[in-house]
């Protein structure tokens, strides 16, 4: 183990601004590009359930028409 | 030869090939980037020169190279689909440029809260900082040109040249250390023959650069079933899917 302590290991020898500012961010950007490729995923569905149920609906109104 | 990879070409074996290969690139993700982080965090000894700032390494170095190594892979795609005609090439393509951009994104900022404390500088205007900055940009170029069109095949032929171009850009990162006075020490590990970097720092960090690999599998395999989603909207296969997920 290169530290004593936690406290050490947080400071990183002076340089714990810089280490975790980096780590963090990376953490970061990656979470919030997964949430973005979910959203997009969950928009996609979405838009092909409405549209199929447009479609029922359209089914539906056509053919109480015909009667 | 390749006749097995044929029935690829078709966008439904292509989106169940990226739930089969999934789970392999998640645990090589898992794995890797937690026994290589916290082997490199914890256990790494601080450098002589650099204290503790040199654990940003973990980071940074497979960032970089595998944002190199990202536009490789997604010229080689654009090339795959202009010369045989793919569209699950293409798809390919444009699902691996926001995943090199962010991979890219991530190398640049470690880069700068490196240099803050040991150049003095967030940033420079040297060799290979400004190459590596370019390299940002020929992603978002390639993703721009792409959502420029309205015809994905074109959008596809388009995106891909761009990329093909762009590949010159490679080299210059890795030799920009080289051909030009910079601030940016020069490679460690690819240095034929004799690395300049301790085994004791080494072995986290190629752990960690495989971690890296298997999160760029991740997140590609994510944004290409998004594509071949969004592109087959129409398919029965792809509405059937999504009426299924949606009920789950």
């Amino acid at each position: 183990m290169a530290f004593d302590s936690f406290a050490d290991f947080i400071a990183m020898g002076g340089y714990g601004f810089f280490v975790w500012l980096s780590y963090g961010v990376s953490f970061l950007s990656i979470v919030l590009y997964i949430v973005y490729v979910k959203r997009q995923k969950r928009q996609l569905t979405q838009h092909v359930v409405a549209q199929q149920a447009r479609e029922a609906r359209i089914a539906a109104a056509k053919q109480s028409q015909e009667k | 030869m390749f006749v097995w990879l044929h029935p690829y070409a078709k966008t439904e074996r292509a989106y169940a090939l990226c739930n089969t290969l999934m789970p392999y690139f998640l645990s090589a993700a898992v794995l890797g980037l937690s026994v290589g982080l916290v082997w490199g965090m914890l256990f790494a000894p601080s450098d002589y020169q650099q204290g503790d700032s040199f654990r940003i390494i973990y980071i940074h170095v497979p960032s970089a190279i595998l944002s190199m190594g990202t536009y490789v892979a997604m010229a080689i795609a654009g090339l795959v689909g202009l010369v045989w005609q793919w569209k699950t090439a293409y798809m390919s393509m444009i699902a691996m440029a926001p995943v090199g951009a962010l991979v890219c994104f991530i190398s640049l900022f470690t880069g700068a809260a490196w240099g803050k404390p040991m150049w003095g500088t967030w940033w420079i205007w040297d060799a290979r900082l400004t190459s590596q900055l370019i390299l940002l940009f020929l992603y978002f170029g390639v993703m721009a040109l792409y959502y420029a069109f309205s015809d994905r095949q074109q959008a596809g032929k388009a995106a891909a040249i761009i990329a093909l171009i762009g590949v010159i850009n490679i080299p210059i990162i890795h030799y920009s250390v080289e051909w030009w006075n910079t601030l940016h020490q020069g490679s460690t590990i690819t240095k034929i023959g004799k690395p300049s970097i301790a085994p004791s720092m080494k072995w986290p960090l190629l752990v960690s650069i495989a971690g890296f690999m298997g999160l760029i599998g991740t997140l590609t395999l994510m944004q290409l079933k998004n594509v071949i989603i969004e592109r087959e909207l129409h398919r029965p296969w792809v509405k059937q899917l999504l009426s299924q997920q949606e009920t789950k």
